[in-house]
């Protein structure tokens, strides 16, 4: 048995507006393995996002409990959480989020920055490890600003594995992208979870759970499907599939 | 975290907006640059002051005669009191240990001849030691000497307002016999220039006698107007005056506790102390307005602060997804403020020593930039840096990961 990296335990979450309290989660229980590649999918207002916001530790739980690699996060302060996150999470979202005019390198040393136990020569090597595993190797120094959607995307990436986190948090990672060069993320994405990385990566889009290893669909803020998907398909297959470039 | 990790962060930040940066820094700069300037302009004005008194003498003391309140009766101008004698001059002279020079004082005010030039002055009766007490040079020939002073000898020395207008053609008045009051006296001697002085008064419009002489064949008198005395330095003039006060209480058999003093006695720093207040008065009012600007630029950090958290939300929601503390977040903004306001202070520092050199060269106006006047300068611009930034970096560090993160 595989170490259990995220456990929710009948987590819900209430918020309230106005006079009317929303439930926005309804009670979720699911558990995610070490090496996992979960999609979570859901319409518009099934509680996706509040689901990722409790995963990510940016908030926490009404009730139930979430345990992320055997830590309880319901009680936790706001302070404990941020350290929690740096050691714990690698955020990748949908439209990058890259420091502006900064350098590719600067922008993945970023959460290296907040960890005081990592020296300045550390986090420097850490982070060309980084971009060189994301194939952004000769693209250290150039600004976030000159770069492509992809190339931002895959420095996003390069900055969610710099503190080799517990699990890998993807919100719409694709969303901005044209078809090529998500699947080019796609290829990316499986190439981590082969190296036996836990990825959870939200979308909206039904086409990427055929490339996980599990999908899990929410539906007003309960978990209506759970899924394992035994066969995976290849984003590189379908990569190498897709018709060439019109020059 | 590292406060040098914080401190890169920031840099960099100040570093992607430097046209926005310098403007913030604008107002500092401003600020602290008329901060300088006045307190320069302010200290060199009192330094002129103080430097005009000191060629005076800074550590003249004189002694005036008071009313002799034992007896009662008329009450006198000081000019005619007599309770200073020769002898007290004698007994100072010989008794008083913090003093460096003595001079009695007698003066007479009248016409003084040469040929059919003529022209009004002063004539003082003193010792050989006036020169040293009012800072005074013979210029050409000599002062008359001791031996003049026993037999009360009828020389004496000129300033060079006297010499201008008495020896018109040219000629050395050295040698000379000058008339004052129709009493022939031979010129010894010829005064250095000193100028006016900072009440308009010409200070070379005088003539130097032994005090004997003017006693006894100008005035007729056994008293003396004044003495004067140099203390041996500035600092030692409370001492002088002290010492100089017992010891003519003594001479004048004033009884302790009973008997006021008959007799004043006045120091240069005196003086020195007044016009340093109406100068020190005048500096507080032109830092006061050099403080408010600094407030101004204070605002300007605050509000420029305030508008770049705004702006960069978004920033301020990955840093935190990411891992940064509130207090990371706190600090950093703080340090950006800090950055802002101590760069400006530095760049405030220099314009406003050039302004305070242009003002110098250009208005000749005496300036004289104070080290401390930079020590606070920056202490004030650290201060305001922590004070304006603290708001709008709690403001950011407050603020919602999830809401940061969403903002647009």
């Amino acid at each position: 048995m595989k170490k259990t990296v995220i456990e929710l335990q009948n987590v819900k979450r209430d918020f309230v507006v106005g006079e009317e309290v929303v439930h926005a989660l309804r009670g979720v229980s699911f558990k995610i393995h070490e090496g996992e590649f979960v999609t979570i999918m859901g319409t518009s207002g099934s509680g996706k996002s509040t689901l990722l916001n409790q995963l990510g530790c940016l908030d926490t739980p009404t009730s139930g409990e979430y345990l992320l690699d055997g830590i309880p996060v319901r009680k936790m302060k706001r302070r404990e959480r941020a350290v929690l996150r740096n050691r714990k999470i690698g955020f990748v979202f949908q439209n990058y989020n890259l420091l502006a005019k900064t350098t590719a390198v600067e922008n993945v040393e970023l959460p290296l920055m907040y960890n005081s136990s990592v020296s300045a020569r550390e986090r420097r090597e850490r982070a060309i490890k980084a971009l060189e595993a994301v194939g952004l190797g000769n693209r250290l120094m150039h600004l976030s600003n000159q770069m492509s959607g992809g190339q931002m995307q895959r420095v996003a990436i390069a900055r969610a594995l710099v503190n080799d986190p517990a699990v890998i948090l993807a919100d719409e990672a694709t969303g901005n992208l044209d078809t090529r060069t998500s699947f080019e993320i796609l290829v990316l994405f499986q190439e981590l979870f082969a190296q036996g990385r836990t990825i959870i990566f939200v979308t909206h889009n039904p086409e990427i759970a055929q490339y996980s290893s599990r999908n899990i669909v929410l539906r007003d803020g309960l978990v209506k499907e759970d899924v394992q998907n035994t066969n995976i398909l290849s984003a590189a297959e379908a990569l190498a599939a897709l018709p060439p470039i019109e020059e | 975290m590292h406060l040098t990790n914080l401190f890169k962060i920031a840099l960099r930040a100040i570093n992607t907006n430097k046209l926005r940066s310098f403007l913030t820094m604008l107002g500092i700069i401003i600020g602290v640059a008329a901060v300088i300037a006045m307190i320069a302009i302010g200290e060199g004005s009192k330094q002129s002051i103080q430097s005009n008194i000191a060629s005076m003498g800074s550590n003249m003391i004189s002694i005036h005669p008071g009313a002799d309140r034992r007896a009662g009766g008329v009450r006198q101008d000081a000019s005619a009191m007599e309770t200073l004698k020769l002898k007290d001059y004698e007994l100072l002279k010989a008794e008083a240990k913090f003093i460096k020079a003595i001079s009695p004082t007698v003066s007479s005010s009248g016409q003084c001849i040469f040929g059919n030039n003529n022209t009004p002055s002063s004539m003082y009766g003193v010792s050989i030691g006036y020169l040293d007490i009012r800072q005074l040079k013979v210029e050409e020939g000599d002062m008359f000497t001791e031996e003049d002073i026993r037999t009360s000898a009828k020389v004496c020395v000129i300033g060079k307002t006297v010499a201008d207008n008495l020896f018109t053609k040219g000629e050395d008045p050295v040698g000379r016999v000058i008339r004052f009051k129709s009493i022939p006296f031979r010129v010894v001697g010829v005064l250095k220039s000193k100028g006016y002085n900072t009440f308009g008064m010409d200070q070379d419009n005088l003539i130097l006698a032994p005090y004997t002489t003017v006693m006894k064949r100008i005035m007729a008198i056994t008293y003396l107007n004044n003495i004067s005395v140099s203390a041996l330095t500035e600092e030692h003039t409370e001492q002088a005056i002290e010492e100089l006060t017992t010891l003519l209480r003594q001479s004048h058999k004033l009884r302790e506790g009973i008997d006021e003093d008959n007799f004043n006695i006045h120091s240069q720093k005196e003086m020195m102390e007044m016009m340093n207040s109406t100068a020190d008065v005048m500096t507080t009012l032109l830092l006061c307005v050099a403080c408010i600007s600094l407030i101004v630029g204070g605002i300007g950090i605050m509000n420029i602060m305030y508008v770049s958290v705004t702006e960069r939300t978004k920033e301020i929601g990955l840093r935190m997804s990411v891992g940064a503390r509130g207090i990371d977040i706190l600090a950093q903004f703080l340090i950006e403020a800090i950055l802002l306001s101590i760069t400006g202070g530095i760049i405030g520092v220099v314009v406003g020593c050039l302004i305070s050199n242009a003002v110098e060269s250009i208005a000749q106006w005496p300036v004289s930039i104070q080290p401390w006047s930079i020590m606070l300068s920056f202490a004030v611009c650290t201060f305001t840096g922590i004070f304006f930034g603290w708001y709008p970096a709690k403001k950011a560090a407050n603020l919602d990961p999830i809401e940061a993160l969403r903002y647009e």
